[in-house]
């Protein structure tokens, strides 16, 4: 790994100031960004440590929304947001104890990792993206593997879940790694369903359209059955192909809709 | 830069870079090298340590990240005495451990665990060790170990 200077500012303001140098870069959990400067993928000049802001961290809930602060951590989220019991759940399955107790949601987001959990969530639950400047909806945060809307030195200060009726997370896990081969995230809101999935498409985190609309029409699994994913967009690596991804999409979709509660 | 912090519930302190991983300034820095480097990409589990009484991988965190915490380490387990705690001594009892690679790791997982959750059942052990990877034991003693270090019977843990 290259060497860096570590900056840990408290306030918000600092760290923006800090992030303005072409070199900088926000560290929040690490538990991704670490590995990859241990590779040489990612060499900042400068690391600016959110983990300092106070005003970052906690959950929050009130008229029918959840609010996660950015560098919430996930073992925080799986033992706080009970409001959101599917988001919860999500959080409570995301790697492993050590890594849930440093890795945090707005470091997930950020990332945007084509196989992450949070992703699938906030797509699902139509969430707002709340940053240092501006507020962004969810549909035009992600776009595309390891890509947002996020720009440069621009911080996720806060995530906003809108809390739906009934909703589940239901995870295919890569059993080494433990990210999702296929995660598929179902909410129901009283205008409609919808469904987010990880870990199958080139692309990242997507919706599935029809499935949403057959749902919002009959909420049952068994609404699914004349649908399928086709199966271009999918990855394909060692741990299954493009045909099993989409397979997989429509069976874990199914299965989140018979959790859903 | 220097970094200070407590390690069990010793104060230390010690002139780091930034890309310093925790797990480095332990044990070179420390010369507390209980605390194994295993994988260094955050898998194994071997370098787990609390830090502010969580528990973490050490390798996937900078030592500057853990200025004015209080570290626990395996060192820092056994009872004042020198004996082994109870949760040692279940390992050794059970035989939960083969080449002691992992096991400083599985220990303070397994401390963690126990702190949060002091009966936990089969699977909820299995589910807390999914970061910390044995190659020798197949786990069914880590678990007996675990079990048994929580006051609980183990002739029932069952081969899975």
């Amino acid at each position: 790994m290259y060497n860096f200077d570590f900056v840990k500012p408290s306030t918000v303001e600092e760290a923006v100031a800090a992030l303005q140098d072409d070199e900088a870069q926000p560290l929040s959990g690490g538990q991704t960004l670490i590995p990859s400067m241990k590779q040489r993928l990612n060499a900042p000049g400068t690391l600016v440590s959110l983990l300092g802001i106070e005003a970052l961290k906690g959950i929050s809930s009130a008229d029918g929304v959840l609010t996660i602060g950015g560098v919430t951590n996930h073992a925080t989220v799986a033992a706080e947001a009970g409001a959101y019991p599917a988001l919860a759940a999500l959080a409570a399955q995301i790697g492993d104890p050590a890594v849930r107790n440093r890795g945090t949601i707005g470091g997930s987001l950020a990332n945007n990792d084509p196989a992450a959990c949070y992703p699938a969530a906030a797509l699902a639950s139509g969430a707002t993206i709340v940053t240092n400047s501006r507020e962004i909806a969810v549909d035009d945060f992600f776009q595309g593997m390891f890509t947002t809307d996020l720009e440069e030195g621009e911080i996720i200060t806060s995530v906003k879940f809108p809390i739906p009726e009934v909703a589940s997370y239901q995870k295919f896990e890569q059993p080494a790694s433990r990210f999702a081969l296929t995660g598929v995230f179902v909410t129901k809101y009283a205008d409609g369903v919808r469904v987010a999935i990880t870990g199958a498409s080139e692309e990242g985190v997507f919706r599935w359209a029809e499935a949403e609309e057959a749902l919002t029409a009959n909420f049952s699994a068994d609404a699914l059955a004349a649908l399928a994913v086709p199966s271009n967009a999918m990855i394909t690596d060692l741990h299954g192909t493009a045909e099993y991804r989409a397979h997989l999409c429509k069976v874990m979709t199914g299965r989140a809709v018979a959790a859903a509660h | 830069m220097k970094v200070q912090m407590t390690v069990n519930c010793r104060q230390v302190s010690g002139e780091v870079e930034g890309r310093t991983l925790l797990v480095t300034f332990l044990r070179d820095g420390q010369g507390l090298t209980g605390t194994h480097t295993g994988c260094d990409t955050s898998q194994c589990g071997a370098c787990t340590v609390h830090v502010n009484g969580q528990q973490v991988k050490s390798c996937t965190m900078f030592a500057v990240e853990a200025e004015g915490a209080e570290v626990a380490t395996i060192e820092g387990m056994a009872n004042a005495d020198g004996s082994l705690s109870v949760l040692q001594q279940a390992f050794q009892d059970y035989h939960g451990l083969q080449c002691g690679f992992c096991t400083p790791g599985m220990v303070m997982a397994a401390a963690s665990l126990l702190a949060k959750n002091p009966r936990p059942s089969e699977a909820e052990v299995r589910r807390h060790l999914e970061g910390n990877i044995c190659r020798c034991t197949g786990y069914h003693n880590i678990v007996k170990a675990i079990m048994a270090a929580s006051g609980q019977h183990v002739t029932a843990v069952a081969a899975e």
